[in-house]
């Protein structure tokens, strides 16, 4: 059955439309569901004028039936269109703030996840090939002690050492001020590439050391686990016992063995993108880092509810986007996938 | 039933109690976890005479650094840290069971019925539970708690959605492996309803997973809690809560006043860490148990 691996991905595609939808609904559903006034809330006070009540209703879609609110706001969004914020500035587009924002959250998301799994994969393969002793049981202790880290906390110890007391590093922001770049993709490391401004990139590059190392080691903990107990399980297998046997020794039989453990990983890294997701708020709150979380979080100080609406969705939507780049490198990384 | 009740109930206390006594290799982990959880409860309920001082009135000089008189110092407003410490080991509890008794309410019985009943409300359960699992639990809370307005019932709300597919899908999939063995064969052949297989057959194996789930997940709800109230999502002012108290502590963090941060920070973490290791050492024990 073997059609090639585009029809593999239109049909993964495919079925992320249904976890796309339900994930919308859920949101759309639980955020009529809550008690609560959201325009009373983003108002502030209970004596607004009915005219401004109204005139707020519906900026925020609320005036429809719920059920042409729903199609309507799904409608919106196939065009990139989550809504206007109610709060200052009100009527802004919240697909501009997203636009703005969210290639820092993706900067700060890509840098964390690429260490966490370096980082769980180096800790795992060490722990396996030094199974039952102390190192295993010290990286047993590593990857519980990094899960429970608290982000703000740990980010902040992490600022005062390098940033306050070592002035090594920046603790807020994505550039030292005073510096710009040309917006190409919004990512400044890749932007800075491209148009060769080694200064920013210096800049970019020193500003994401410390939110994405936080991030980053938080996360890693479940891979160190994972990425162990794949390990011992490979590296009793016949294979690796006829490698051994051929003479093949240490590091070269472990990097034969990662290549096998780390296919369970793969399927860890959908799930594990989604809380990196949500630890990025925490970060970005730590950082000062001009995010997506960061915008939730202002956002929030106003009640401002379309703009919080329009954040959730857009996750949802950049959530069912992971699982497919997962599924696909899954069907790349497994040969067992038949597509 | 009532002996029933109480053998069983005698039956899942040794079983906890044994692993604590052994010299098996996640003992220590049990021991540690157990330890750090029962004194933070301990902290919470005796609060009023452990606490110092008030921890919402001013008692001392601002910015204090640690001494005798003020183990963690006093915070920009001249309060006792340590005080704010005990009393805010209330809050975070509180909160943290709260939701998972909720998410419990829902989880499990919704996994019950889904698992036993199969077909299509199974199909559109697991989908829903799937999707709301895959989706980043924090922003969801976010969402739901800034909706919902910041106060710890809310915040508590906000956490037990976001457990609740944990509970479900585990719920789910032992009913499903369950179903098909010979107890509830059995239990069908004496005439027992699919209410009554459910809850008193199904159920009660399901106590150990679903302690494990337990207390993983409240590991995991107590870090969203305290992020919950970093954001100023769960309580306010003046209540002493770590969560929030780090947030508070933020600004001066970095003038060099340390111990505001850092001991709210590190009980989040210690607590959290509590729960982890038991969790740990509980599955590790059913999963020998299992494969034995």
């Amino acid at each position: 059955m073997a059609r090639g691996l585009g029809y593999y991905i239109a049909v993964r595609a495919l079925m992320i439309i249904p976890t796309i939808l339900v994930l919308y609904t859920i949101v759309f559903i639980l955020l009529r569901m809550l008690p609560g006034d959201p325009i009373l809330a983003v108002a502030g006070t209970k004596n607004i004028p009915p005219e401004q009540y109204e005139e707020l209703r519906r900026l925020a879609g609320l005036d429809k039936h719920p059920v042409v609110q729903y199609f309507d706001y799904l409608w919106g969004m196939l065009h990139g269109d989550f809504g206007v914020t109610l709060a200052t500035p009100r009527g802004t587009p919240v697909s501009r703030y997203i636009w703005q924002r969210f290639p820092a959250t993706l900067e700060l998301t890509i840098f964390s996840f690429a260490i966490s799994v370096l980082l769980g994969l180096a800790t795992g393969t060490v722990a396996a090939l030094r199974r039952g002793g102390m190192v295993d049981a010290g990286m047993r202790v590593y990857s519980i002690v990094a899960y429970t880290l608290f982000i703000p906390w740990f980010g902040m110890i992490l600022q005062y050492i390098f940033g306050l007391q070592l002035a090594w590093l920046p603790t807020s922001g994505r550039l030292d001020p005073g510096l710009t770049v040309d917006r190409v993709t919004g990512l400044y490391v890749l932007d800075s590439l491209i148009t060769r401004n080694w200064d920013v990139l210096k800049s970019a590059l020193a500003h994401l050391v410390l939110p994405s190392i936080t991030l980053g080691i938080v996360l890693s903990g479940a891979y160190t686990r994972l990425v162990r107990n794949n390990m011992v399980d490979v590296l009793g297998q016949d294979f690796i016992r006829a490698y051994q046997a051929r003479g093949v020794r240490g590091w070269k039989v472990a990097w034969y063995a990662l290549k096998n453990a780390f296919i369970p990983v793969v399927t860890l890294m959908g799930l594990q993108f989604a809380i990196l997701l949500g630890g990025a708020v925490l970060t970005e709150t730590t950082f000062s880092w001009p995010g997506m979380g960061t915008f939730i979080v202002d956002r929030i100080e106003y009640r401002d509810y379309t703009s919080i609406q329009g954040a959730v969705v857009f996750f949802a939507l950049f959530v069912g986007l992971i699982s497919l780049i997962v599924d696909i490198v899954y069907a790349l990384l497994d040969p067992r996938v038949k597509y | 039933m009532a002996e029933t009740l109480a053998w069983r109930t005698r039956n899942l206390a040794t079983s906890l109690i044994a692993p604590l006594r052994g010299r098996a290799p996640g003992v220590w982990m049990l021991r540690v976890g157990l330890a750090i959880v029962l004194t933070v409860v301990f902290m919470a309920v005796f609060a009023p005479f452990i606490a110092p001082y008030s921890p919402v009135k001013r008692v001392d000089r601002g910015y204090l650094p640690p001494s005798w008189e003020h183990l963690m110092g006093t915070d920009n407003l001249g309060r006792d840290v340590f005080s704010r410490i005990v009393w805010g080991a209330r809050i975070i509890l509180k909160v943290v069971f709260m939701a998972s008794a909720l998410s419990m309410a829902v989880g499990i019985p919704l996994g019950l019925v889904s698992g036993y009943y199969g077909g299509r409300l199974d199909r559109v359960l697991s989908m829903v539970m799937d999707s709301m699992y895959a989706f980043p639990a924090l922003i969801l809370a976010i969402a739901i708690a800034a909706v919902l307005g910041p106060s710890p019932t809310n915040t508590a709300i906000a956490i037990a959605f976001v457990y609740v597919p944990t509970y479900f899908r585990m719920v789910r999939g032992q009913t499903l492996s369950l179903k098909s063995q010979l107890f509830v064969e059995a239990a069908r052949a004496i005439g027992a309803t699919h209410r009554s297989i459910m809850f008193n057959y199904i159920l009660p194996n399901l106590g150990h997973t679903i302690l494990v789930v337990f207390s993983l997940s409240v590991a995991d709800a107590i870090l969203t809690e305290a992020g919950l109230s970093f954001l100023g999502l769960s309580v306010t002012v003046p209540t002493p809560d770590w969560g929030y108290d780090l947030r508070k502590g933020q600004p001066f963090f970095l003038d060099g006043y340390w111990w505001m941060v850092f001991f709210p920070g590190m009980m989040v973490m210690l607590l959290a860490m509590g729960f982890a290791l038991i969790g740990e050492a509980l599955s590790e024990r059913l999963s020998t148990a299992q494969t034995r």
